[in-house]
This record gives structure tokens, C-alpha cells and sequence, in this order.
């Protein structure tokens, strides 16, 4: 059976489920609410049996290639966490987790209009990225036992922060009263540029040929917009993004009237954003940094080298200590540590994806 | 008064540097900062930075640019002085604000807890009140099993007529967050360990040599205090393409000219002897070596015999009366796709090919390219089979070579913090008041408590405790 008809499956609940909740946002009738939810569930089963199909066949083919290899060995180095592509799928499945769960712990379905979309995010990159969805084979470097628990724990952590930052969104819309408050300003413009950029690889992606698509992230990432040579569609693109960032600038506001009529309190918002770190924080700090280091030391004799990655994986650390350090001892609250968690999810998608887009490093298996 | 003067300027020092404002400052620092250093490669050629800076300041500006930064040593920022001091400052807040901090800690754990009156409880952060409509004793004994049963080792002190009962729980998690400070201190001395008494160097060993040094730049070597050889290097590839399964060497440690250990290491597998690891590191090509052809000749029907010959030797299939000569060699031969010519792809041996010229006793001389990776190119008419197993002694392997007496503490540090980060989340100190009041026809139960941390968690707890209560007393007067 072929793991790519579930992970179909399951992308095309999760829009359907952003859908769903966004129009539940508007029309707040509970029985909406429940099927984003069913919808959000099934896409999730249907992911959890896609990624078990995927690791039998990357298990079988990495025995194909290393039959003398043991079961628990095969196990380890077939883990579909790999490369790029597997690492947003077990994302999107991490933040989706994490999305049933605070459903079912705070009984509240309003949440899902923030969460879902970064899913819904992630899989669109995938798919306009270009990014090699084929099982392949295992470079030397990646073969290590640490491969499986470093990007585990890196992933739920980074999921954890993803909620994290679409708590801290809706927590700014729900208080801020006027939009020339700097927090909402730097929400916004963030979220906007977020959006831009995923427009931009979307045009890129329509402009190009199926053979270059592979390419657009390493050749012609912005190349058909915002670096095109045509200096017009250069200028155009950019007066079309700052005229887009005013948009969401000036309208963002407008959400909080149907989010204030929801059940959903800042309290509860709040809460969540922070709790959401004290889940991240120790899964980034053991896995990502400390389970790093101890693998790069086992195959280069290096722990740290301040590559481009790890630099960045402590940049991240840094906001995070940084937003625990204001809010417990530091008496910053609301809405300056809202900006921290956006701000620290930037890191995170930066560490994680700007890192191998733009520098590169020992991690760079972002051209596969 | 100087006194006086001397203290207060200490202590204002003291204020400052366990402050929390350093603290945000110190982490916003690092955290912009570090940013550069991702940008500007590090360490790198003056001519390559000097075109990424072109990018952004123009091709003019661009060598003023890289000498202003060249100054402020952002080509090598993470060892600059003042990345550096920043690094000290940061120890130093960490330090300090813990001693600061830690003795108050310290007091709140050891203060032992005492019972609270009813109006006390009130003014806590969280609080419950119930009243039953039966006898002290009988809810007393209900609320102190639901505490047990959540696992409580509560005390109690009598009052005329009221009982207090007082109790908490996990009173050390306050301590946590302590230990994770002293990890990252650890860290930093595994850190400076390491630097202070390890090495990091790299030794390139050509198959067959072996070295009793390895170099930390290109004019500085260190001993090793033995020898290590290489008997050969080898790369394999995945089956259909280039892409690379292995890197593999097979090293041997020799001490006073005894051979005392053997392992092929591969990445993410090194060797370590005497506290000196070998890391599979790179590989590459000596130019200009000669080395030695091996091949496996098995005539038809015989035995595997294994010959290592020069180019240009002339060898002979055993029993057959053919004879071959190496002719000719490329490291990665392919076959251009339009002209249908024999080409060499790469420098590197990446699909390594020997030509042979067969010599057999009657006809014509023929020359066959015979394919490492593709053992069936070397089965000739007749049967026999001619095995290009390498070729040897061309090759050298890359080591990373490196000893790090403080890499241990890096570990138990990063074992300590983890478990440290655990406790410091997801265990809080708890404390729990009851006063219950009342005479043997009615009582009222006030019920008070303070967390550290997961406030909504706790007074669920509390609720429970309580629902239990009722439950006890309710369902046995029913």
C-alpha cells in the first residue's frame, strides 16, 4: 500500500478543517465546531497510518540496501524523519497532536482557526517547494542512532512553539484596542510577511517547469517576484506586499470582534501560549541543542562548532529563555511577551528552514 | 562612612549584576549578535566575504565594509574579545542572581510549615469553603484520607474546637531551577576544559602510511604518543547512482611497534585510543600517486587468486596461457550519453575503472574496461573472471582528530539540565491548608493552598480532594 494516498488524505483534511474552523469563527454554531474537529481527527488518523505505511518502507528499504542490519537497527534509520519533506510531514502531525489535545483539555474549538493554518502552511511549502517526496537513501553522516530522537524531540518542540505562536496571535488581537500599539504592529507585519512569502514561492511555483520545480528553493526561490530581473515585476511586487502587510494591518483588529464573542478568554490564551513553551522549551533543549551536540561530537568530535544551524538553534533557545526570564522574574506580561513567542517562533522557522534556504551548514540536506 | 560608601557601591554592583534586566539585556545581546556570525562566514577567505558584502554595500564599499567588520572581528566573532566578554557577563548574571536569590529559596524550603486559622486561609490565593452537617471527627477523618489517598503526608494541630490540618509537596522542585543554571555553568567549564587541555586537529594518511602526529594547522603538529596507519580507504555508493552509502578507513593503533588495536571507522563510528578519538572526516585523491592495481582472477571453473600489479604489468589468468596488462585507468568512468565515447566524470574515485588488454595465445589482442562497482564487467569469453577489487595506495583518508578531557562534564551537565528542565516545569511546590470548625452537628471546612506554577492544575486538584470529601461523608450518612 502506498503511504502518499493517506498523506493526500490527510492534507486535504487538514484545509478542509481550516476551513471549517474559519467559517466557524464566523457563523458559531457548535455543530461546525465538531465537524472541524471530525475532520481534524480523521486527517490525523489517516496521517498516523501514512507515516507507519512510510517507516515499514524506508525500514524495508534501508534492508535492501544494509541486509545485514538488525530489526532495531533498520528501525532507527528508517524512521521517516529525514529529510526535508519527512520533517514538515511529522511537523504538521506534531502540531496537529498538539491541536486535539488542548481541544480536549480546554473544551474550546476556537483555538483550531489559529493552529490549523500553520499546518495548512507547512504542507502548502511542501508542496510548492518542490522538496523530493521519494524515500531515500540515507547519507553516511545520518546514519547514527541520534538521527531518530535529535529530530523527534526538535519536532514536538517546534510544534509546541507553533501553537505557541497561534495562542500569542489570537491573545494580541483579543487585547489590543488600538492599532497603533507596537506589539500589534510587529504581529501583524510578521504574519503578513509570513503570507507574503508563501504567495511569493506559490507564483514562483506557477511560473516554472515541472523539472525546475525541484530547484525553486536552491534557484528561483522570489525569482519570479521580488528578485525578478524585470525590474517592474520587482517594484510591482513590492509596492503589492507593502499595500498587503497595510491590509492585514489595518483589518487584523476586525477579527477580535468574533473572537471576543467566542468563548475563548486571554486568560485561557495566555495560558496557553506559555504552557505551550513549558512543553517546548525542554523538548528543544534536550533534544534539539543537547541531543545535537552530543551526535555532532560522536561524528565530527566536535560539540559545537557555531555552524549556521546550531547558531541559530541557540538564537531561538535565547528568545525562549528570554520569554521565561521576563514572565516569571522579569514582571513582563500580556501583550510584550505575546511579541516574544511570535517573535521566537521566527527564530524557530528561521533555524529550521532559513537556515538551509539562505546559509548553509552540516545540516543542509534541505537541497533533497 | 567610607565603609558605609564602599558597601553601598558594592552592593549596588551586586544589585546590578544579579539583576534581571542584565539578565534580558545579556540574552537579547547574544541572541542579535549571534545573528551576524550566520551571515559573515566565519573563518572564511577574505575574497568570499568580501563578494557577500558586495551584495549588500555595493562592490565600492564593499572592502571598507570588510575592514570595519574584519576590526570588529566579526570574521571570527564567536572567539572575539567581546562576544567573548559577553559570554563572561552572562556566566557571571547566572551566577551571581542564583547566589542572590538561592538563600531565600533555601529559607522558604527548610521554614517548616505551620497550621493556618480559618480567616488566614481566606486571603490565599486559592480557596474553598464547605460546611457538612456532621460531627469534627467524622469530616476530619474524610478530609484526611482524600489528602493521603492524593498522596499528602498532612499535620494536624487541635484547637478548642477546630482541627488544623497543613501539608505539601514537592518543596524541592523549587530548587530546580537552580540546577539548571549550574548545568549551563558546567557546560561552560566542560567548555573551557576542553580548550584548556584537549586539542582538535585533523591528519590526512595516505593508504598504507601512518603518522605518529597529527597537525593542528599546516606548521603546528602535536605527538600522539603512537602511531596510527591506514591500511586503506574506501568509499561505497548506493546501488544505480553516486550517491555515497559509506565512508569507510580501517586504521591501526601501533604502541612501541606492536599493533594493539584494529577497527574500521566510518562516520559516526570513530576509534578511540588513550582518550585521542579518530573521526572519519573527508577523503581525497593524491595527485600524482602511482599505486597499486588489486584483482581477483578466478579462471574458469578455478580458484580466486589475488594479484597486486603496477601499471603497465603484464599478469597471467593461471592455466589459461591469457595474459593481461594494465593499460589504462580512470577514476569515475561513464559513457558520455551523446557522442557514446568512454568519458572521465570525476577526479575522485567515484566509479573507478581499469582497462585491460587481453593477450590470449591465439587471435587477436583485446582491451576490456573492467568496472569496481560493477563486478560483471570483468567476466571475459571463456568463463574467467577478472575482479577489480581496488586500487590501492592512491587514496588518502581525511581524520578529524581530536581529545577532549572535558567532554564529560558536557554530558553530565546536559543529563543534570535535562532532568533539572523536567522538574522545573512540570513539578510544583505545593502547599495545602485546611481548617475545619465546628461542633459534633455541624462543622465548616475551609480549604486554602499556593503553587509555583500551574495554578488551574492545582485547584482542580483541590476540587477533587474536596469532591472526595463529600462523596465520603454524603454517601455514608445517605
Amino acid at each position: 500500500m502506498n503511504s502518499s494516498v493517506f498523506f493526500d488524505i490527510s492534507a486535504g483534511a487538514y484545509i478542509a478543517a481550516m476551513i471549517t474552523y474559519v467559517i466557524y469563527l464566523v457563523v458559531r454554531n457548535n455543530t461546525v465546531s465538531l465537524i472541524a474537529s471530525g475532520i481534524t481527527i480523521f486527517g490525523f488518523v489517516s496521517q498516523t497510518a501514512a507515516l507507519a505505511i512510510r517507516w515499514v518502507h524506508s525500514y524495508d528499504f534501508w534492508m535492501s540496501s544494509h541486509p545485514m542490519s538488525g530489526f532495531i537497527e533498520a528501525l532507527l534509520r528508517g524512521a521517516p524523519l529525514r529529510n526535508l519533506y519527512e520533517s514538515l510531514i511529522f511537523f504538521v502531525w506534531s502540531i496537529i497532536l498538539a491541536h486535539i489535545i488542548i481541544e480536549f483539555k480546554y473544551k474550546n474549538r476556537s483555538l483550531g482557526a489559529f493552529v490549523t493554518p500553520i499546518a495548512a502552511m507547512a504542507l502548502l511549502f511542501i508542496d510548492i517547494s518542490g522538496t523530493s517526496k521519494e524515500i531515500q537513501p540515507l547519507i553516511p553522516a545520518l546514519q547514527s542512532n541520534w538521527l531518530l530522537f535529535h529530530v523527534l524531540l526538535s519536532f514536538l518542540g517546534y510544534a509546541a512553539f507553533g501553537v505557541s505562536f497561534g495562542a500569542a496571535a489570537a491573545y494580541l488581537i483579543m487585547v489590543t484596542e488600538s492599532k497603533k500599539e507596537i506589539p500589534y504592529i510587529i504581529g501583524s507585519v510578521i504574519i503578513a510577511i509570513f503570507i507574503i512569502v508563501l504567495v511569493g514561492m506559490g507564483i514562483d511555483f506557477m511560473s516554472l517547469s515541472a523539472a525546475e520545480r525541484g530547484q525553486l528553493i536552491q534557484s528561483h526561490f522570489l525569482k519570479a517576484s521580488f528578485r525578478s530581473a524585470s525590474g517592474g515585476i520587482a517594484a510591482v511586487s513590492w509596492v503589492l506586499a507593502i499595500a498587503f502587510v497595510f491590509v492585514v494591518w489595518q483589518f487584523g483588529l476586525g477579527l477580535k470582534k468574533v473572537l471576543s464573542s467566542l468563548s475563548m478568554t486571554h486568560t485561557m490564551l495566555d495560558e496557553i501560549e506559555y504552557k505551550s513553551i513549558a512543553v517546548g522549551f525542554p523538548l528543544f533543549t534536550i533534544g534539539g541543542l543537547i541531543m545535537g551536540a552530543i551526535w555532532a561530537n560522536s561524528a565530527w568530535g566536535k560539540y559545537w562548532t557555531w555552524d549556521p544551524k546550531e547558531t541559530w538553534s541557540l538564537i531561538t533557545w535565547f528568545v525562549y529563555a528570554l520569554y521565561l526570564h521576563a514572565r516569571f522574574v522579569g514582571g513582563w506580561r500580556g501583550k510584550r511577551v505575546a511579541i516574544l513567542s511570535i517573535i521566537g517562533f521566527v527564530a524557530v522557522i528561521f533555524t529550521y528552514l532559513g537556515v538551509n534556504l539562505v546559509l548553509s551548514g552540516l545540516h543542509a540536506y534541505g537541497s533533497g | 562612612m567610607e565603609d558605609q560608601e564602599k558597601k553601598d557601591i558594592f552592593e549596588s554592583i551586586w544589585h546590578f549584576l544579579a539583576s534581571v534586566k542584565l539578565a534580558i539585556f545579556v540574552l537579547i545581546t547574544l541572541a542579535a549578535s549571534s545573528i551576524i556570525g550566520t551571515i559573515v562566514e566565519q573563518k572564511a577567505e577574505q575574497a568570499q566575504n568580501i563578494a557577500l558584502l558586495a551584495k549588500f554595500f555595493g562592490d565600492s564599499a564593499a572592502p571598507t565594509v570588510y575592514n570595519i567588520f574584519a576590526k570588529l572581528g566579526f570574521m571570527d566573532m564567536y572567539g572575539s574579545w567581546w562576544f567573548t566578554s559577553f559570554l563572561v557577563i552572562f556566566s557571571i548574571n547566572l551566577i551571581v542572581c542564583s547566589i542572590d536569590r538561592f538563600p531565600k529559596t533555601w529559607r522558604y524550603i527548610k521554614t517548616p510549615q505551620k497550621p493556618m486559622s480559618g480567616n488566614a486561609i481566606k486571603s490565599l490565593p486559592i480557596k474553598k469553603e464547605l460546611t457538612f452537617k456532621n460531627g469534627l471527627d467524622r469530616v476530619k477523618d474524610a478530609v484526611l484520607n482524600s489528602l493521603k489517598a492524593s498522596r499528602y503526608h498532612v499535620f494536624e494541630a487541635n484547637e478548642d474546637n477546630s482541627v488544623r490540618l497543613y501539608t505539601q509537596k514537592g518543596k524541592y522542585a523549587r530548587l530546580a531551577v537552580y540546577v539548571v543554571h549550574l548545568s549551563i555553568i558546567l557546560i561552560f567549564v566542560g567548555a573551557i576544559i576542553g580548550i584548556r587541555f584537549g586539542f582538535k586537529g585533523y591528519l590526512n594518511l595516505p593508504e598504507g602510511s601512518s603518522s605518529d602526529v597529527l597537525y593542528e594547522s599546516q606548521t603546528k603538529s602535536i605527538p600522539l604518543g603512537f602511531q596510527v596507519k591506514c591500511n586503506w580507504y574506501e568509499t561505497t555508493y548506493y546501488e544505480g547512482g553516486d550517491m555515497p552509502k559509506e565512508f569507510q578507513s580501517e586504521l591501526v593503533v601501533i604502541e612501541n611497534g606492536r599493533e594493539v588495536l584494529t577497527k574500521v571507522i566510518e562516520v559516526n563510528d570513530p576509534l578511540t585510543y588513550k582518550g585521542i578519538t579518530f573521526f572519519q572526516s573527508n577523503y581525497g585523491m593524491m595527485p600524482n600517486a602511482r599505486g597499486k592495481f588489486v584483482l581477483d582472477i578466478t579462471p574458469a571453473g578455478g580458484q580466486e587468486k589475488r594479484l597486486w600489479l603496477d601499471f603497465g604489468a603484464i599478469f597471467e589468468i593461471p592455466g589459461t596461457g591469457i595474459k593481461g596488462r594494465i593499460h589504462d585507468f580512470s577514476p569515475a568512468l561513464t559513457r558520455d550519453r551523446n557522442t557514446g565515447r568512454l568519458i572521465t566524470y570525476s577526479e575522485t574515485m567515484v566509479n573507478p575503472a581499469v582497462a585491460i588488454e587481453f593477450i590470449p595465445p591465439q587471435g587477436n589482442n583485446f582491451v576490456g574496461w573492467i568496472l569496481k562497482r560493477y563486478p560483471e564487467t570483468g567476466v571475459i569469453p571463456g568463463g574467467h573472471s577478472i575482479k577489480f577489487a581496488d586500487y590501492w595506495g592512491v587514496e588518502y583518508t581525511g581524520l578529524q582528530v581530536s581529545k577532549d578531557p572535558g567532554v564529560w562534564m558536557i554530558y553530565l551537565a546536559s543529563i543534570i539540565m535535562g532532568i533539572a528542565l523536567y522538574v522545573c516545569f512540570f513539578i510544583s511546590s505545593k502547599k495545602i491548608w485546611v481548617d475545619i470548625t465546628g461542633d459534633k452537628k455541624a462543622v465548616s471546612v475551609i480549604v486554602g493552598g499556593t503553587t509555583n506554577r500551574n495554578r488551574l492544575n492545582f485547584e482542580r486538584e483541590i476540587d477533587k480532594i474536596l469532591a472526595h470529601v463529600s462523596e465520603a461523608i454524603e454517601g455514608r450518612s445517605k
